[in-house]
C-alpha cells in the first residue's frame, strides 16, 4: 500500500463512520449537521441516490435528488464528511444504470424506480479495502 | 534566517476536520534529510547549509560526489540543495532534520520543478482567447493572431507572448499553510497544491512574505535533539519508575516484616495457648463428662 492509501485508510479508520451499503437507485435519508449560530441540529435530507463517485475511499461522494415543493433539488455529499450524522437506506431500487441522470428530465410516474425485492447484503464479511485506488 | 528542507512530493489527498470542513492537502515526505556540508563566511564568503536527501546506490554516484559525501560521513544522497542561513543558524554536518521543523498552521513557500507541457500554443501558455469559431476563420481557431503593428516598428517586440515551451521550470508557490506534520514518518501535509509531479523534489522554506513566527525551532528540528529529549524523558521515566519500584519494594518489605512479626506473635500465642490450652480443654472434657 502506498503512503497516500495508507494515510487515507488511517483517516477512514479514525473517522469511525459506518457507511451502509447503498447504490444508485436507492432511497436514502441523510442526517446532515446544520449549525445555526451556536446551536447544531441534524437536518434530514431524503431522496433518491442518483450517482456515486470515486468509490469507497476518502474522496467518495454521492448525489441525492429529491423533488422539493415541485422543484427538483440535488445535493452532493462527501461520503466521509464530518457533517454527516447518519446515512439510512429507506428503499432499495432496481436500476440498470450507474448514473441516473435521466431522472432529471422525468417527472411523476415516469420518474419512479421499481423496488428491488431480492436485495442481498454483501456477504463477503470483510469490508472492501478502503482508500486504495483499486 | 534558518534552513529550509528538501522533501519528496508523494501526492494529494484530503483531510476532514472536526468542524465539517475538508482540506485538500499535498503530502510531502522527508527521506533521511541530512546536512552534507556547510558554507561559511570565512571559507566561502557566505553562510549556508547544504542538505542532501533520498538514497542512491554508491556505484551510481560520481567519484567526486562520493568523496564529498565521504567527507561529511553521510550516505550518498539522491538530491542535494543549499539553503542560505544566518551564521548563528548553521547546522553541524551529519545532523538529520525531522518533519517537526515546521509547526501546524505555519506559512511556507514551496519550490519545485513544474510539470512540463512541451511546446504549447498561445491559448494554453498565455491564456489567449484564440480566434472565432466562425465568421470566416479557417484553420487558425487557436492561433495567437496579430503579433504587432506595421512597417513602423517593422519588427516583433522582444518578449512578445507567443507559443513555445511551457512548464518544466522552477516555480515557487508562496504562503501555503502547513496542516499537519508527522515526525515519525517524516510527513508534512500542506494545504493546496505544490509545483511538480508526484515523486518530484521540492524545497520548503519559511514564508518570506509573512512575519517570522516566534515558535520556530532554531537552528532546525534535529533528530539528534529529538533523540536526546526522548532519551532524557525515558531516563526520567525510568528513574521515576525505579523510585516507585524502590518505594513499592520498601513498602512490601515492611509489610512482609510486619506480617512475619504478626505471624511470630500468632505462633507464640498459639504455642502459649497450646501449653496452657491442654489443661482447659481437658478440664472442659472432664466437665462435659
Amino acid at each position: 500500500m502506498d503512503l497516500i492509501a495508507e494515510l487515507e485508510a488511517e483517516q477512514i479508520a479514525s473517522l469511525g463512520k459506518d457507511i451502509p451499503d447503498f447504490k444508485p437507485g436507492d432511497t436514502v435519508r441523510v442526517g446532515y449537521k446544520v449549525t445555526e449560530g451556536t446551536r447544531t441540529r441534524v437536518q434530514a435530507y431524503e431522496g433518491v441516490c442518483i450517482s456515486r463517485k470515486n468509490g469507497h475511499g476518502i474522496a467518495g461522494s454521492f448525489t441525492i435528488r429529491k423533488i422539493s415543493f415541485g422543484e427538483g433539488v440535488e445535493r452532493v455529499f462527501p461520503l466521509y464528511s464530518t457533517n454527516i450524522d447518519s446515512i439510512q437506506v429507506i428503499r432499495r431500487g432496481k436500476v440498470r444504470r450507474a448514473k441516473l441522470y435521466y431522472l432529471r428530465s422525468r417527472r411523476g410516474k415516469s420518474a419512479r424506480i421499481a423496488e428491488q425485492t431480492n436485495y442481498k447484503p454483501k456477504d463477503d464479511g470483510k469490508k472492501p479495502v478502503q482508500g486504495s485506488a483499486t | 534566517m534558518r534552513s529550509g528542507i528538501i522533501a519528496k512530493k508523494v501526492g494529494m489527498t484530503r483531510l476532514f476536520l472536526e468542524d465539517g470542513k475538508q482540506v485538500p492537502v499535498t503530502v510531502l515526505q522527508l527521506d533521511k534529510l541530512q546536512v552534507v556540508a556547510q558554507r561559511t563566511a570565512d571559507a566561502h564568503g557566505y553562510t549556508a547549509v547544504q542538505l542532501g536527501t533520498g538514497t542512491i546506490k554508491a556505484k551510481r554516484v560520481s567519484k567526486a560526489l562520493r568523496g564529498h559525501f565521504a567527507v561529511a560521513k553521510v550516505e550518498p544522497k539522491r538530491k542535494v540543495a543549499e539553503f542560505r542561513v544566518a551564521p548563528e543558524n548553521l547546522i553541524d554536518v551529519g545532523e538529520e532534520i525531522t518533519a517537526d521543523h515546521y509547526f501546524e498552521g505555519q506559512y511556507v513557500d514551496v519550490s519545485g520543478t513544474s510539470i512540463g507541457k512541451g511546446f504549447a500554443g498561445a491559448m494554453k501558455r498565455h491564456n489567449f482567447g484564440g480566434l472565432r469559431a466562425s465568421h470566416g476563420v479557417s484553420i487558425s481557431h487557436r492561433s495567437h493572431g496579430s503579433t504587432g503593428q506595421c512597417q513602423d516598428p517593422g519588427k516583433v517586440f522582444k518578449g512578445k507572448k507567443m507559443a513555445g515551451h511551457m512548464g518544466a521550470v522552477r516555480v515557487t508557490t508562496q504562503n501555503l499553510q502547513v496542516v499537519k506534520t508527522d515526525a515519525d514518518r517524516g510527513i508534512i501535509m500542506i494545504k493546496g497544491a505544490v509545483p511538480g509531479s508526484k515523486g518530484g523534489w521540492v524545497t520548503i522554506k519559511d514564508a518570506v512574505k509573512k512575519p517570522t513566527p516566534e515558535n520556530l525551532i532554531l537552528p532546525a528540528a534535529l533528530k539528534s535533539a529529538a533523540d536526546e529529549a526522548k532519551r532524557l524523558a525515558e531516563e526520567a521515566a525510568k528513574q521515576a519508575e525505579e523510585e516507585a519500584k524502590a518505594a513499592e519494594e520498601a513498602r512490601l518489605a515492611e509489610e512482609a516484616a510486619q506480617q512475619e512479626e504478626a505471624l511470630k506473635e500468632a505462633e507464640a500465642e498459639i504455642d502459649a495457648e497450646k501449653e496452657a490450652g491442654v489443661d482447659p480443654s481437658g478440664e472442659k472434657k472432664d466437665g462435659e463428662q
